[in-house]
């Protein structure tokens, strides 16, 4: 096991109140594995993500749980232990690569600037890893390319610097926070194709943070579905896809246009909102969205065989079916 | 449907000039955002239009609502130019022309009433006035999902999709006969996007209205559109109804987008085959000779450097911009 992540929970106070933006999430990381975490804006992925290597630590943030990763809990750590395990050990990848690199160093240095900080190496080494390095993300050119300012470089080839940087001190986790959310479809494959590369010729653990379940689809081994700071799901890739457990799973798979079936008349969609995370609901927290709400889900549902949910799973697969397709209720008077 | 389509554009182009100098400006290139574009939306139609960034899909849309002033070419909207006309002249059109936008959280003024926000372009459009402004206001709400309480709000206190529902409340109080929806739902989460898309078809339907749907998602626009235009660099490379063009695309380019959207579904996702560019897409600055997307095209030969090919119909209602067509499935 890489990474062990026990009732994590990370609560703000805000003038507004206390926002429980994670609240008892467990998963956990196997060597060489592709974890995607996958939800909706504000379900607390983002927040999961950050806290696993210290981000969200602020004077008004709680957090509480365990994150175990290599006999250690990282919770624990302090700034100057945690300098060994950033970047060393788990390296972190953002969606917006223009404001992830600082625009006033050429890439080359920022590159060589992180290795020597970890490394006794001179500077001529620095610089031929650096070299190395963004050849081996598939960046043309590397020498020449290593002078160049970040504004030089597109949005794909961005994005493809940070994963260099990422790789340079040779970690056992990559944490991708939505790395293809900003790029193009053509872009997105290819660095999509890269991540899957790397995950099997490194050996590299992967926590992939994304919304889009193509793209968990296309390169994830495992799923954790989140939904208002719960993790509702956690199943393989052909479990989720095939024989989704829990309603919101459901309502995500059926709402998607997707272009490997018939256009149906009308989406599936998912009524309503997520709750607010100030004050959320004590039972089950998608009853109010769920058409297949019932007396049960007052109480909270734990999580068991990666499934939050209290409905019968004989029932389940009944409930699921809209006329040969998975989801959660036809589409709707809007 | 009369003879005449709603909507024709024809050779529109839009450049902009790159300047340089430091005392004085000298304007050493154009970027060529739109480069000779010509489409037709019919009443009732939904027009989708993708491409990616930097395509010049946004330009186009701004540059047919006289947004932006035309380098050159031709926009009619119910058999009248507009290229060229003055703003004043322009306001009765613009009245039945109206736009969605992609952010919902810039494109409403956060410091006026939802009710204003829907109201005041009827009264500068003498559509009402006193009472029945509200009621028009309360009427809209209504038919795009919200409650008629919501008009004493501001925009801060509405989640993401409920903006994109005052957005289009908004453009629906003139009575428009074409609405312009520039990336509608991208900012939205995926059980939001099919609220609002599910929320435009109703509308349509209702009221007759025709869209251009300018997306960078092939799935929604796939689900959205009557027929389908593909963009690259400025330029419409291919478009057909969309069943045909999803179902056997004739474009390399088109090809290579749709290889390129990830299915959600495992398996399939390993069976099939995959085409994957290299590169990104050329400056519009300086695009390629010939085709412009020879640089990228894995089919690309000689000639396509050389000769830039012109939209043709290749099949019945089919038309595309290249040498070499793939997936030729009728004879013409």
């Amino acid at each position: 096991m890489m990474l062990s992540v026990r009732d994590l929970a990370v609560r703000f106070a805000t003038d507004g109140g206390v926002v429980r933006a994670v609240d008892g999430v467990s998963f956990d990381l196997d060597k060489g594995e592709i974890l995607a975490i996958v939800g909706e804006s504000g379900s607390g992925k983002s927040v999961t993500a950050q806290t696993l290597l210290g981000l969200t630590r602020a004077p008004n943030a709680t957090i509480t749980g365990t994150v175990e990763f290599d006999g250690q809990d990282l919770t624990q750590l302090d700034d100057e232990q945690f300098r060994e395990i950033r970047g060393k050990r788990i390296a972190m990848i953002f969606q917006d690569p223009m404001t992830s690199l600082n625009p006033v160093y050429r890439v080359g240095d920022q590159i060589v600037e992180m290795i020597r900080a970890h490394r006794k190496v001179s500077k001529k080494e620095a610089r031929d890893s650096a070299v190395d390095l963004l050849r081996s993300v598939g960046i043309p050119n590397p020498e020449r390319r290593v002078h160049n300012y970040p504004h030089e470089f597109s949005g794909g080839m961005r994005q493809r610097v940070m994963i260099a940087m990422a790789l340079a001190l040779d970690p056992d986790v990559l944490i991708a926070d939505e790395p293809t959310t900003a790029l193009d479809v053509t872009v997105q494959a290819q660095i999509l194709r890269l991540l899957d590369d790397l995950n099997r010729e490194r050996g590299l653990a992967v926590v992939l943070i994304t919304h889009d379940l193509g793209v968990v689809a296309e390169i994830a081994d495992r799923v954790a579905v989140m939904y208002a700071g719960q993790i509702v799901e956690d199943a393989t890739l052909d479990k989720l896809f095939y024989d989704p457990q829990h309603p919101y799973t459901w309502g995500l798979l059926g709402s998607l246009a997707r272009l490997d079936q018939p256009r149906p008349a009308r989406l599936a969609q998912i009524a309503g909102m997520p709750p607010s995370l100030l004050n959320p609901p004590t039972g089950c927290r998608f009853a109010a969205r769920c058409p297949h709400e019932f007396d049960k889900c007052a109480e909270p549902p734990p999580l068991v065989d990666g499934d939050r949910c209290w409905l019968d799973p004989e029932d389940k697969r009944r409930l699921r079916d809209l006329d040969g397709r998975i989801g959660l209720q036809k589409g709707v008077a809007s | 449907m009369s003879g005449e389509p709603l909507l024709e554009v024809t050779n529109l182009v839009k450049h902009f000039p790159v300047k340089s100098g430091v005392i004085v400006d000298r304007v050493v290139a154009h970027v060529k955002a739109v480069d000779g574009v010509s489409l037709t939306i019919n009443e009732g139609e939904t027009l989708g239009l993708v491409g990616e960034s930097g395509c010049g899909k946004s330009t186009l849309s701004r540059t047919i609502l006289q947004l932006t002033t035309p380098t050159s070419g031709s926009v009619r909207f119910l058999g009248e130019e507009l290229v060229g006309r003055s703003r004043r002249s322009l306001r009765p059109v613009r009245r039945q022309m109206q736009m969605i936008f992609q952010d919902p959280y810039a494109s409403l003024n956060p410091r006026k009433r939802i009710g204003q926000i829907i109201g005041e372009p009827m009264e500068l459009h003498g559509l009402a006035s006193g009472r029945d402004v509200n009621r028009g206001v309360q009427d809209l709400l209504d038919r795009v999902g919200l409650s008629p309480e919501h008009a004493n709000r501001y925009p801060h206190e509405f989640s993401g999709g409920q903006r994109q529902r005052i957005g289009i409340a908004r453009a629906l109080a003139l009575k428009p006969k074409l609405i312009i929806a520039d990336e509608p739902v991208s900012a939205l989460d995926v059980s939001v996007q099919a609220q609002i898309i599910n929320l435009l078809k109703d509308l349509q339907e209702e009221l007759g209205l025709s869209y251009l749907f300018v997306a960078h998602d092939l799935g929604v626009v796939r689900h959205v559109s009557d027929r389908v235009a593909v963009m690259y660099l400025g330029r419409i490379v291919e478009s057909a109804p969309a069943a045909k063009l999803y179902d056997h695309p004739l474009h390399p380019y088109s090809n290579a987008l749709l290889s390129a959207v990830p299915i959600p579904d495992p398996k399939l996702n390993i069976s099939r085959e995959r085409l994957v560019l290299d590169g990104d897409v050329p400056s519009p600055i300086d695009p390629p000779s010939g085709c412009h997307f020879h640089t990228r095209c894995p089919w690309a030969t000689e000639v396509c450097t050389t000769d830039d090919p012109r939209l043709e119909e290749l099949e019945s209602a089919h038309v595309a911009a290249c040498h070499h067509p793939r997936n030729l499935v009728e004879q013409n």
